[in-house]
């Protein structure tokens, strides 16, 4: 049996293997009451295809469309996500944490 | 994150390599460092490389803010370990349940008609005298042992080996009854108080626990709890 992350960066390489583009999503800050602790991660594929997580559930739907941009750029984003404002409500947590992702491509 | 990385990343979990990857938040320069021995990918400042062996240290990923920016540091160090003495029942649950968890599981168990790697499979399965064979693990602080044979014949050596260790967990299989026995004869062997206040006995987290796969949650849950309360585990990802 395998653990989460050997999971996660185990399916990273596979699905580069197979041709797909990859990108990983890394929690690397955390405010308050985060559902994930740093360095949980979530890998993505052009599809939207994806396992692990960043959050919970909260997030997962922007980060992924993000990942989408940084498959194609190459060039990696830090994102944050919080209930700040109005705005932020839609990719905000509900539970009132902030958490920063870092995304990038896997090469 | 380039392949050639992230398959030096994979292998060094595999290994049980302890291994930190920095990565820069901005620009993305992404490097593997060791608690020894050169470092692998981009080049970062001493300082920082520095700042990753002391979080591979403490065990302790989070962002670092350098003259090269937001550094970013995950560290991987080899799994939380758990020893199960005793291939029993309850075994079998609690060695998919600990996996599943992200412990390295190891089950230790002299009699062969429990120890069949067939009832355990992808577990590390030994078959030597437990105390034999927990010393040799090295079980530090790292590890959390759990004894479930409830027969002292094997229990016990055990355990004595695992109160002379640095284990962050010891849990012990038996009712109030047995394991007020239990502790008399550790006093009889020259354990204290204060060293059998260690062990947790009955083990497990009083839920209730009837079936093997619930004693199986009831431990992992008290092993959970005690793991996050120390201060190195706290924010960890599995």
């Amino acid at each position: 049996m395998t653990t989460e992350m050997e999971d996660i960066l185990g399916t990273a390489a596979n699905w580069r293997a197979n041709g797909r583009q990859v990108a990983l999503a890394t929690v690397v800050t955390t405010w308050g009451s985060s559902p994930r602790p740093v360095g949980s991660q979530l890998v993505v594929d052009d599809k939207g295809a994806f396992l692990g997580s960043v959050s919970g559930g909260c997030i997962e739907g922007a980060v992924i469309e993000v990942a989408k941009d940084v498959m194609k750029s190459g060039t990696p984003k830090t994102l944050e996500f919080g209930v700040s404002n109005e705005q932020a409500w839609e990719v905000g947590l509900a539970c009132g944490g902030k958490v920063r992702v870092f995304v990038e491509r896997v090469e | 994150m380039k392949q050639t990385l992230l398959d030096r990343l994979i292998a060094d979990r595999a290994a049980k390599r302890p291994v930190a990857l920095i990565t820069a938040l901005e620009g993305g320069a992404q490097a593997l460092i060791y608690p020894q021995g050169p470092s692998l990918g981009d080049g970062f400042a001493a300082p920082i490389e520095h700042a990753a062996r002391q979080a591979l240290a403490d065990d302790q990923s989070g962002p670092i803010e350098t003259e090269q920016g937001t550094v970013f540091i995950h560290v991987h160090n080899p799994p939380q370990r758990l020893v199960v003495v005793g291939a029993v029942h309850i075994t079998q649950a609690l060695a998919e349940i600990a996996a599943l968890a992200g412990y390295g599981v190891t089950i230790i168990d002299p009699r062969r008609a429990f120890a069949q790697s067939a009832r355990f499979p992808n577990i590390t399965v030994s078959t030597a005298w437990p105390d034999d064979a927990l010393r040799a693990l090295k079980p530090d602080s790292h590890t959390a042992i759990v004894t479930l044979t409830h027969d002292p014949k094997i229990d016990d050596p055990a355990l004595e080996v695992a109160l002379k260790s640095e284990a962050f967990y010891i849990g012990s299989l038996g009712s109030t009854r047995t394991h007020a026995k239990r502790l008399q004869r550790l006093y009889d062997k020259g354990f204290t108080e204060r060293d059998t206040a260690r062990i947790h006995g009955p083990v497990g987290l009083d839920i209730g626990a009837l079936s093997p796969a619930e004693i199986a949650i009831s431990i992992i849950a008290e092993i959970t709890k005690i793991r996050r309360a120390l201060p190195s585990t706290k924010d960890q990802a599995a």
